[in-house]
């Protein structure tokens, strides 16, 4: 249904694109712009602000994004609302972007999606989108020209129907010791062809405690040539044919464009849609998914990587600043004491005040902000009209609007105070810590798989609490601030969330602080050890360990293959057996089909005995019966009928051993009824030759070292194997 | 609300870089709105040229702002509003040559907002005054009657006009639109024929078998060499490649296409090579009140090689280019500060701006200034559109371009809107 469903969809599309390429080569270029990223990275700002306005130096990210896609000639641009949907639509209406002369902003909002995939079948449904489109998320910062990367795309959708989707990339090393990317995300893994630029495999979460990645062993079959890249940067700016959203419907349970989406469609050969990739080399994208890339981001901004979307150029209604030497961005109107120290890579807002005796370096400052005398700030944010009184210290944080910070308070490294946050007098706020008005949600997540579930009733949280934050909005300053004296010091508003398990892990990964100096040494002896581990282990080549694994996974699923076919071996003896029963076929015959059977699954005969035993075994249970001596005798009749059966698979002693094995296992599991008659039945298969008794003693002497448990049935039958012993010590 | 929308649209085009490229393009647009916008302004019955000045400086500040660096806008707005005085005061002259009633009505204007059409009190001496305006230096050497020079435009028919219909006073305000517009399309004219009309003084300066250097990529410099090939003057050229932009590769592989031999070498070779040149020959981004230039960056190390040999170091501008205003500290405020990624290649050295470790400030640092400022006494000569000329003699040029009025386009705090 699904599988025919998409065939239609696709064929439609292929209709509509077959029907005229030159009226899709002339349709004015379409964008899907996500206004939500549909994570918590950045709460608890995220509860009061949506994510995309969040000033990226003292501009809301998403006029970056909404700059861009005016810049790559795109005419078109539907921003999908969906937190907080009415603050993003009321700036955009109150911004330039709805009066532009060519390029059209258009809001779709709704408040019930919870992943972009949702938001894409929504899309869908509404039917706006007719030809190729960008899909970008409103927290991506990009300087690149798209004409290149769209006349690729359409060349390769015009030969090849199923080129669907075009990622751009961009080359940026991951950190060598912490593994992870300069945006704080983790490395990335992915597999492409270096002739058509064909992307094979895409994994962002690969095991580094291993230092090895799975790659299916198709892969190296299919293709002649793969490079494998772990320097290369996701821009999360993606070229899609409008079969995209189809697909998106089709699977309903695509949730996130990466790890759903990319992987679905990578693993998914059934339709044989293709990705394809673009690097960018000059030009720069990235995205914000975490603290630390906005910190990276915000830097490479100020350091102009992103020109023109610089502070200095007016490119979207920003106040005009100025640069001076080294890398000083100061707008105007700042009031500033002469004995202040302003260093390099520094951005001043429109209006601020800077006393005296404080220095700032590396960070940006937003509008509006008093700074008193004797303050330092280092590597922090500070957005727009907060008030630092004097003798502050502010070491590579966040500061949202409004916030104010008593005399003397003190920000350790990767703290972030949300809106409106009082810090009290000379109070120490410890490293990593969150700030904010509002309290901690009481379902907390730190691991990302939960994160939609988590996000679905993190926004029916996030209302029930807002409620209650504006209801007592005026009682709350007071009373919280009453209730949170020991924690943000004297004066002090807001709540200190606490930092989940686990978490403490991810906030040194994800701050805005660089990783300090330990666990930077933690990290690398940690890499020294994989090192040896590897080079212990190495096999035939070392450093591609990818290799290395991908031969393990194949015995692997080699060993899962073999276990299902002696099931279905077992059952097939056993329906023959049954059938051998019924309609008296004779022996010889059923030896015969036997046989066939062990050669059709690849089995040895010691497996066949098992398998027969196991049938007869069955039958003997199922044989009408009162009582254990009547299923002694019913097992009894059975076994003298069909001996001629079952020896002849015992050739040797392993295979008598063998259905031993079997029968105990019977006994333990399937068939517990026998466990009473163990001994006697063993005795009867003694009797009729089926056993004999090196095999039994083998069995006994096997079995000695075993646990407790698995000697039930050896003590159980201790007087026959006693007795057998002395026998073979009387023949001697 | 209708004069918004382009004016809107061209601040857009010049703060978003791609839209327009290059000083000539920016000029000519600029001026094209600015002519829409004097074209649409509703002149009240007084005062006219006040309410003009009014407009275009209310729009020439919000261009100028939108990109600070590229001075071609603010000559532009500066250039118009110096036309618009000019042709007011012609028509004033003229009018009260005709000893009219027009001196009654101008009466009216009590609360006169620009200096220079203050007439209320003494028409007469606002004409005597016309007369002492510093005179240019065309017109002395000219010696041509001063209400003759002053407007480039037909300004003697205007007078004849002007003295037939004098009394009407909706008339005279037609006249005074029309005669801006007049005159904003001559200059229109003008920046589109800057090329041409340097370039015919080509044959003057390039001789033949000399060697021509330059560096980067210049249209002017382009044509002028083109001319100078036309004219069937047989020469070398030496380009500098222009690192980083490289836009002298281009440059090479134009001269090559029209036969003109050519030698391409790498900024740093420029002082080895320059003892071989006879002449360097090179565009500019802006000319200043002092005669220093605003040029692509390298060239301040050119002009000093070509100093250091003796070269004539030569720079051509159109006089879109010619800027009023003083450098002050230009290597910051009137440079622009490009994307490092035209130097380096940001995969390769990603690892270097890895703030995630360290101390978390950038160690790496790059640099990359569009502009180099070349003093005026490194420069032999200028050749614009009106002509060759020294470095000292750009002031006087100037004056005649603009007025002192106009130098700081601010509208005053009684402007309201």
């Amino acid at each position: 249904m699904g599988a025919q469903k998409k065939r239609a969809a696709a064929a439609a599309a292929a209709a509509r694109v077959s029907e005229d390429p030159d009226d899709l080569a002339r349709q004015p270029l379409q964008a899907i712009l996500l206004a939500d990223s549909f994570t918590t990275k950045f709460r608890p700002i995220t509860l009061e602000r949506p994510k995309v306005l969040l000033p990226l130096v003292n501009v809301p990210m998403i006029n970056y994004t909404l700059a861009w896609l005016e810049a790559a000639g795109v005419a078109e641009v539907f921003v999908f609302c969906c937190a907080h949907s009415k603050q993003v639509i009321d700036y955009l209406e109150n911004s330039e972007w709805f009066s532009q002369p060519n390029f059209t902003v258009k809001t779709i909002e709704s408040h019930n999606i919870i992943s972009a995939g949702d938001a894409l079948r929504l899309i869908y449904e509404q039917n706006v989108i007719h030809g190729d489109f960008v899909l970008i998320s409103g927290d991506t910062v990009s300087n690149m020209s798209l004409t290149q990367a769209l006349q690729e795309h359409k060349e390769r959708k015009k030969k090849d129907n199923n080129a669907v989707m075009t990622m751009i990339i961009k080359k940026s090393k991951p950190s060598p010791i912490t593994r992870q990317s300069r945006l704080g995300t983790d490395e990335l893994f992915m597999a492409i062809d270096p002739n058509t630029k064909q992307l094979l495999y895409y994994e962002d979460k690969a095991d580094h405690s291993k230092g090895t990645i799975c790659l299916d062993k198709m892969l190296l079959a299919e293709n002649p040539s793969i490079s494998l890249h772990n320097d290369k940067q996701d821009c999360y700016i993606d070229i899609c044919s409008p079969e995209v959203l189809s697909l998106f419907t089709d699977n309903f349970d695509y949730q996130h464009l990466r790890r759903h989406f990319v992987k679905g469609l990578l693993l998914d050969d059934i339709m044989g849609y293709k990705i394809f990739t673009h690097e960018i080399h000059s030009s720069y994208a990235a995205r914000i998914d975490n603290y630390r890339s906005y910190d990276i981001v915000s830097k490479d901004i100020i350091q102009r990587w992103t020109y023109p979307y610089v502070p200095d150029v007016k490119f979207c209604g920003n106040r005009a600043t100025k640069l001076e030497r080294r890398g000083m961005y100061r707008a105007l109107e700042i009031e500033q004491s002469r004995s202040a120290q302003v260093g390099s890579f520094t951005v001043i807002g429109y209006g601020t005040k800077i006393g005296s005796n404080s220095k700032i370096s590396d960070s940006v400052i937003g509008e509006g902000c008093t700074i008193g005398s004797n303050v330092l700030i280092e590597g922090s944010y500070i957005w727009d009209n907060v008030i630092i009184e004097d003798g502050c210290e502010l070491r590579h944080v966040i500061v949202c609007d409004g916030v104010i910070m008593k005399a003397g308070a003190v920000l350790k490294p990767g703290v972030v105070l949300s809106f409106k946050v009082v810090i009290g007098e000379r109070f120490v706020v410890p490293a990593y810590s969150k700030v904010s008005l509002l309290q901690q949600p009481t379902v907390h997540d730190s691991d990302e798989e939960l994160e939609y579930a988590d996000n679905s009733s993190g926004t029916v949280e996030f209302s029930s609490i807002q409620g209650t934050a504006d209801q007592s909005n005026g009682e709350m300053t007071s009373e919280s601030s009453e209730a949170h004296k020991p924690k943000l010091g004297t004066g002090g508003v807001g709540y200190i969330w606490s930092i989940c398990e686990g978490g403490q892990e991810e906030e040194w990964r994800h701050s805005v602080a660089p990783i300090p100096e330990d666990k930077l040494t933690e990290l690398s002896e940690a890499m020294d050890d994989d090192q040896e581990l590897v080079t212990q282990d190495r096999t035939a080549l070392s450093t591609s360990g990818e290799l290395i694994s991908d031969s393990n996974a194949s015995e692997g699923d080699d060993n899962e293959d073999s276990k299902d076919d002696s099931v279905y071996f077992e059952k097939e003896v056993e329906a023959t057996f049954l059938r051998a029963v019924e309609e008296n076929v004779k022996v010889d015959h059923v030896i015969l089909e036997v046989n066939s059977l062990r050669l059709s699954y690849n089995m040895t005969s010691a497996d066949c005995a098992g398998a027969v035993f196991y049938s007869m075994m069955k039958l003997a249970i199922k044989t009408p019966h009162s009582s254990a001596s009547e299923l002694q005798q019913n097992t009894a009749n059975i076994i003298t009928t069909w001996q001629k059966l079952l020896k002849s698979y015992l050739l040797e002693i392993d295979e008598e051993i063998e259905i031993i094995l079997k029968f105990e296992e019977m006994c333990l599991e399937s068939a517990k009824e026998f466990s009473p008659l163990f001994a006697r039945i063993l005795h009867i298969l003694y009797d009729k030759d089926i056993l004999q008794e090196d095999a039994i003693l083998r069995w006994a002497d096997e079995k000695e070292g075993a646990d407790e448990s698995d000697k039930v049935f050896v003590r159980q039958s201790e007087k026959f194997i006693q007795w057998l012993r002395e026998a073979s010590e009387e023949e001697d | 609300m209708t004069q918004i929308e382009p004016q809107n649209q061209l601040t857009l085009d010049l703060s978003r870089k791609h839209k327009i490229e290059g000083s000539q393009a920016t000029a000519r647009q600029t001026a094209e709105l600015l002519r829409s916008v004097i074209s649409q302004q509703r002149v009240p019955y007084t005062n006219q040229a006040g309410a003009l000045i009014d407009a275009v400086k209310a729009i020439g500040e919000q261009l100028i702002a939108a990109n600070p660096v590229e001075l071609a806008v603010g000559n532009i707005v500066r250039r118009v509003l110096h036309i618009i005085r000019e042709e007011d005061l012609s028509l004033t002259t003229a009018a009260i040559g005709g000893l009219n009633l027009s001196a009654v009505s101008d009466d009216e204007n009590d609360d006169d907002r620009d200096g220079d059409s203050t007439l209320s009190a003494a028409a007469v001496a606002a004409a005597a005054r016309s007369t002492l305006r510093p005179p240019s230096l065309q017109t002395l050497l000219e010696d041509t009657p001063v209400s003759a020079a002053v407007p480039q435009t037909s300004s003697s028919g205007g007078d004849s006009e002007g003295k037939s219909k004098s009394a009407d006073k909706s008339s005279r305000s037609r006249k005074l639109k029309h005669d801006v517009i007049e005159a904003v399309n001559e200059l229109i004219q003008d920046i589109v024929t800057c090329h041409e009309q340097i370039a015919e003084q080509a044959v003057e300066h390039i001789h033949q078998n000399e060697v021509i250097l330059t560096l980067g990529s210049s249209r002017t410099v382009l044509e002028f060499l083109f001319a100078a090939k036309e004219k069937k003057r047989s020469f070398r050229v030496f380009v500098a490649e222009g690192a980083p932009r490289y836009q002298g590769h281009l440059l090479a592989k134009e001269l090559v296409a029209r036969g003109l031999q050519t030698t391409l070498i790498t900024d740093s070779a420029v002082f080895a090579m320059i003892s071989r040149v006879n002449m360097v020959i090179v565009g500019a981004h802006a000319v200043m009140a002092n005669g220093g230039v605003i040029a692509p960056v390298g060239m301040n190390l050119v002009a000093l090689a070509a100093q250091k040999h003796a070269v004539p170091f030569v720079v051509l501008a159109g006089s879109h280019k010619l800027c009023p205003l003083y450098p002050h500290n230009p290597e910051v405020l009137l440079n622009e500060l490009r994307s490092p990624s035209e130097l380096l290649d940001f995969g390769e050295f990603s690892d270097c701006m890895d703030f995630g470790s360290g101390s978390g400030s950038p160690l790496l640092h790059v640099v990359n200034p569009a502009f180099d400022y070349v003093p005026p006494k490194l420069v032999s000569l200028f050749i614009t559109d009106a002509g060759g000329h020294n470095p000292s003699y750009m002031y006087r040029l100037i004056a005649d371009y603009y007025s002192a009025d106009d130098l700081v386009v601010q509208r005053r705090a009684t402007a309201g809107n």
